[in-house]
């Protein structure tokens, strides 16, 4: 009768899988494609952008763009007040903003992730102690924290990127301990245990992978979330050094103009949404497909 | 249910230790000091400085100044603002209803709304209205919230004129704050006009403080009732012929309720975090403000006495819909 | 609450009233940009802490005639100076009553106690009610009262005589400063009986013309009209409220909708657009200020003069007028404003010249170019509406001529701090001038004792210091003239800092606004304001 079996199935491979699953919501392939461009933009910025970002053209001072009554296309989105190219600004400001997310992300996820991996494996004093830690963290709203650590540092680029992270810790140490904890009284678990793996085997190795889906999408959402509160810490004047064309910082100086030139405010700011709005998008696409069981509807 | 209370508590008490310890070391970090800040560009004179930093206690080892700032905590002392010469304390109480009124007002917005769009979200769901809304939702998450205040204030306030720019209520109108909440104030004052005033103020703070929490809310609205009207007893519902708009509203929301619930209390903390934001674009004399004003200003009585009041509440909040959380489901309240 | 509906009804009626009442009066409201710390003058340095008190609540003994700085009496009616310059008499005004508000009652008109306990308070840190309420009068400090002011004495109740160590040009302009407000002696006797002594700095009572009523943080101060003034024909409104809005573009938006009459610190950028509008009338006079950029003469290569010329010539101030001050300035040459008097008027920039420039750089051995940090201020000042644009605008000037600027910024205190020190290479800074006295802008900012103070050059140069000391201590206004004249040529000479511009100071008000005058020292008071 071997005949009538019928044929294995061909599984596709995970990453296909995820593909499959991913594909099916249509907003987040564009917020995919969206992503990508702007990832492609921003690396290219210094090749496609029109103008240098910091080039000032004295005589083009807060000019209109061509589309909404100003007169050059020479400068597609207008200029700002020391007469600057917004388009190449935003383009060379894609750059530091997903810079620091991506940072920022990788910041607090490492060793967000460690930590949280210790709390479930020593839920004794120690994890005790770093939850409680965290408990302090938490009990702080995050912008105010931020701004605090950012007073302590000094503003700049690298200590906007360093308060961001520290400030996105302790979602990642609970995340990461809770599904630790799950996992833990899992079969596999236990039996590498008592098959003598180690206890940095049994973290990083054996327990870890399983929880990734989760962190997975957690990070994508910090990476939005960095992304604004990188902008709102700009805009508070605690953000980038200048002339760096951060998107909030951009924002903060253009408040000067929002009512005697509209597109130095509009700009920015649609740029931060688009691109939130995108990273967004892409996490509750990534969450649907990675992981079905955190599929809500 | 009482001991559940107490061990939640116990959890409480080191984790507010910490925060002293941290509030104390943020601001004590940070560069400069506040006499400096005072003189400004003026001359600074040695002897002057000495004496000023004497007169505040600065010159005191770091140890002796936390001792004597949780001593002082103790005795229900939070000290007294460098730059006003207040004691925190009064002045955190003369500032905090304004940021209650604003977020409660714009938590009812939030869950209002929330509810409302989650819902019908859930009913129609996979339709163009479905994706409509939660597309707004989404947005709405996204918003990077102060370049949305910004818009709001030029198109309805200056373009439209229909909502005053800032403030809480007109200042022809003088009321006597006897609750600090605008609304309840002008109610006791017989003044309906300022009542009129102080309600148009609010609109757009809270709308703006209110649209990401709005969001969360919508989102989580829809992911419960759409588990819940899978469940066994909405068929069962269906099956007995029960109108769809009180299976909706009646059986499945109340059931649904009970995460929503949870991510409001959650929202709290976000709320103060937009507060900090909403009260700068709209100068709303809250604590927000008075907080990152202090920070610039390295009033260190303020920073920490403020930070610590803050927190404070976050804790008391979380506690709430924590005990809240066990009282519906005593499963909770078993567990660890 | 529940409400009957009769209830609301007389709730209603009430309202309405109340309603036509309060139109009948006149109230302006004014527009400022922050909270006051507090509302005793003498502890505070900015004015924004002195619009809400020192021009509203008090009067001083010499004050300031609106618009000007010119020195007009004030509650002394009159003053004479000894032959020597040290000791100054002055007769008293009489029948000055002090506010009566609800926690406080005069029971006698002012007279020389109020004035030897104001200065009293201000030099004695003995003095009981000072051990009361321990402040820094760090205004009066940096004027040099407390070291020059020998003795306070009352002659009789209505003569008061200050002895003085040095003698001092301006000391009379120094006493009509908002830190030198006359307090009243008994609400402070009554103060210190009660334990209370701090609640001067909470509920201030003064001569002025307007009474405080009120105070709500971050939101608004009330101010009511003093039935009684003095000046009667200087007080014309009933009520006066600031309305504290820290954001410009807000303030803007609040004046185009009459949510206010007067407002402060209008942004550049939103100037045309106000001119333009019909309903609004914008006030402007030349600022008493000035912001620059200092070089550290103590850092290499600043040190010498070529490549300070070189730096200075590269400036384009023109587009930075055009860009931060967006119009709104004039263009700098000396250190001091024009409107000083001692301007020397002979005086001209070098032109803008990058070929020479360069030139002068490779003279000094840095023809191949270098690299310097130069600090923007993180605050908005007067003198400069925008630290962080300027610095930009001049890092892009210096890449010209093959200068690599790297700008640093610090929080303010921090700023200050540092750069006094001297950690600065170049760096923007300014000033606004406190009394009208040459020696407030030479002395101060450029004076061989202000190395490590306000000299945020670091500059001490010999000839210039001997011209301005000697100034210092003669009061014949035209010889001192000449002394300034020739020490603005030295520094012209040696460029220890490029002046950049005087920001032009704006009012925007309602059109309905009369009898506003600009004080050219940065404050806004309401003298003979009123409504149409």
């Amino acid at each position: 009768m071997a005949d009538n079996t019928l044929p294995t199935p061909a599984y596709p491979s995970p990453l296909k899988e995820f593909w499959l699953s991913f594909k099916v919501n249509k907003g987040a392939t564009v917020a995919l494609v969206y992503f990508v461009l702007l990832v492609l933009a921003a690396l290219l910025a210094p090749w496609i952008a029109p103008h240098a970002p910091a080039e000032q053209y004295r005589d083009a001072l807060l000019s209109p763009p061509p589309w909404a009554g100003g007169n050059a296309w020479r400068f597609v989105l207008g200029t700002d007040e020391v007469g600057r190219d917004i388009l190449s600004r935003l383009l060379h400001g894609a750059r530091l903003s997903l810079m620091i997310g991506f940072t920022s992300v990788l910041l607090s996820l490492i060793p967000g992730v460690v930590l949280g991996l210790v709390a479930a494996f020593y839920p004794g004093k120690i994890g005790t102690a770093i939850m409680r830690l965290m408990d302090i963290m938490m009990a702080l709203p995050s912008l105010l924290l931020a701004i605090a650590i950012v007073a302590v540092l000094g503003p700049g680029l690298g200590n906007t990127v360093l308060a961001i992270a520290i400030v996105g810790l302790p979602s990642y140490v609970r995340l990461a301990r809770a599904s630790a904890m799950t996992e833990l009284n899992r079969d596999y678990v236990i039996a590498s245990r008592l098959a003598g793996a180690g206890q940095l085997r049994l973290m990083f190795d054996t327990v870890l992978p399983n929880c990734m889906a989760p962190l997975i999408v957690q990070a994508t959402l910090g990476f939005s979330s960095a992304i604004l509160d990188a902008a709102a810490l700009g805009f508070l004047g605690l953000g980038a050094p200048p002339p760096m064309p951060e998107w909030g910082t951009m924002l903060a100086t253009a408040r000067d103009y929002i009512q005697s030139a509209w597109w130095v405010v509009t700009m920015p700011g649609l740029a931060i949404l688009i691109t939130v709005l995108a990273l967004n998008l892409m996490g509750d696409g990534l969450r649907d497909a990675l992981d079905p069981k955190l599929k809500k509807g | 249910m009482f001991t559940f209370i107490l061990r939640r508590l116990a959890v409480v008490i080191p984790t507010f230790l910490g925060i002293t310890v941290l509030a104390f070391a943020l601001i004590h970090l940070i560069p400069g000091d506040p006499v400096l800040v005072m003189v400004g560009e003026r001359k600074l004179d040695p002897e002057f400085y000495k004496a000023a930093m004497t007169r505040l206690g600065l010159d005191q080892p770091l140890y002796l100044q936390y001792w004597h700032y949780l001593t002082g905590m103790l005795h229900g002392n939070l000290g007294e603002s460098i730059v006003t010469h207040e004691p925190v304390l009064s002045e955190f109480l003369k500032l905090f209803p304004a940021t209650l009124e604003l977020s409660i007002c714009a938590m009812i917005f939030a869950t209002v709304f929330g509810l409302a769009a989650g819902v019908i979200a859930a009913t129609r769901r996979g339709t163009v209205l479905d994706h409509g809304v939660m597309g707004a939702a989404l947005t709405g998450y996204s918003m990077p919230i102060f370049w949305w205040g910004l818009i709001l204030i030029i198109v309805f306030s200056v373009n439209l004129g229909w909502t005053p720019v800032s403030g809480r209520i007109d200042l022809e109108f003088d009321i006597a704050p006897r609750t600090g909440l605008m609304l309840i104030d002008t109610l006791l004052a017989h003044d309906l006009d300022a009542f009129k005033s102080a309600v148009m103020h609010l609109i757009l703070p809270s709308i703006v403080l209110g649209t990401i929490p709005l969001a969360v809310i919508a989102r989580m609205t829809r992911s419960a009732m759409l588990e819940v009207l899978r469940e066994d007893y909405i068929r069962t519902a269906r099956a007995k012929g029960l109108s769809p708009v009180r299976i909706v509203l009646v059986h499945a929301l109340r059931n649904a309720l009970m995460p929503v619930v949870t991510v409001i209390g959650l929202q709290v903390g976000t709320m103060l975090a937009g507060a900090v934001l909403t009260e700068t674009i709209f100068s709303w004399p809250g604590i927000g403000k008075w907080l990152i004003d202090s920070i610039s200003r390295r009033d260190y009585p303020v920073v920490q006495g403020g930070i610590l009041l803050v927190a404070t509440l976050i804790i008391l909040v979380n506690l709430l819909v924590d005990v809240l959380y066990g009282v519906i489901n005593p499963r909770i309240r078993h567990a660890r | 609450m529940r409400f009957a509906p009769r209830q609301l009804a007389l709730a209603l009626a009430i309202t309405l009233a109340a309603g036509t009442a309060a139109a009948a009066g006149k109230t302006l409201i004014f527009c400022s940009e922050g909270s006051p710390a507090g509302f005793d003058p003498a502890r505070y340095t900015t004015s924004t802490d002195f619009d809400a008190s020192a021009e509203t609540v008090f009067n001083r003994l010499s004050e300031f005639e609106p618009g000007s700085t010119k020195v007009r009496p004030g509650l002394a009616e009159k003053w004479s100076v000894s032959a020597d310059g040290l000791t100054y008499t002055f007769n008293l005004r009489k029948g000055v009553k002090f506010h009566t508000t609800a926690y406080f009652k005069p029971t006698r008109d002012f007279n020389a106690d109020d004035a030897v306990f104001t200065l009293q308070r201000l030099i004695d840190k003995n003095l009981p009610f000072n051990k009361a309420a321990p402040a820094e009068y760090s205004y009066a400090t940096d004027m040099g009262l407390d070291t020059n002011i020998v003795a306070v004495s009352k002659l009789d109740p209505y003569t008061v005589q200050v002895k003085l160590k040095a003698v001092d040009a301006a000391f009379i302009q120094n006493l009509a400063m908002s830190f030198a407000s006359v307090q009243s002696a008994e609400y402070a006797e009554q103060l210190l009986k009660a334990g209370k002594a701090n609640m001067i700095n909470v509920e201030p009572v003064g001569t002025g013309p307007f009474v405080f009523k009120s105070y709500q943080k971050d939101a608004a101060i009330r101010f009511e009209a003093n039935p009684g003034y003095w000046r009667k024909d200087e007080v014309k409104l009933d009520k006066l409220i600031f309305a504290i809005t820290p954001d410009a573009s807000v303030r803007y938006q609040k004046l185009q909708k009459n949510e206010c009459q007067v407002m402060a610190y209008p942004r550049p950028a939103d100037l045309k657009a106000m001119q333009a509008n019909p309903q609004l009338a914008v006030a402007s006079q030349a600022g008493f200020n000035e912001g620059w950029i200092a070089y550290n003469v103590k850092h290499k290569p600043l040190d010498k003069l070529e490549v300070r010329q070189a730096l200075d010539m590269a400036i384009n101030k023109k587009a930075i007028i055009d860009a931060v001050y967006q119009g709104a300035g004039q263009l700098a040459t000396n250190p001091m404003p024009p409107t000083q008097w001692s301007f020397n008027k002979t005086l001209k920039d070098a032109p803008l010249d990058v070929a020479k420039a360069k030139s002068l750089l490779a003279k000094a051995g840095v023809g191949n170019g270098f690299e310097i940090t130069l600090w923007a201020m993180p605050v908005q000042r007067p003198y400069n509406p925008n630290a962080k644009l300027m610095a930009e605008m001049i890092q892009a000037d210096w890449a010209k001529i093959g200068v690599k600027a790297k700008i640093v910024t610090y929080e303010w205190g921090e700023y200050i701090k540092r750069s006094k020190g001297g950690e600065h290479d170049a760096m923007t800074i300014g000033w606004t001038g406190d009394n009208g006295d040459p020696d407030n802008w030479l002395g101060v900012n450029l004076g061989c004792e202000a190395v490590g103070g306000n000299n945020y050059s670091q500059w001490c140069d010999k000839k210039f210091d001997d011209l301005v000391v000697k100034a210092r201590s003669l009061s014949n206004q035209a010889e001192r003239t000449k002394l300034y004249e020739q020490a603005q040529v030295v520094f012209k000479e040696q460029v220890p800092f490029t002046p950049i511009a005087h920001s032009t100071v704006y009012v925007p008000m309602r059109k309905e606004v009369t009898g506003y005058k600009i004080s050219p020292f940065g404050l806004t008071s309401f003298y003979g304001v009123g409504l149409k």
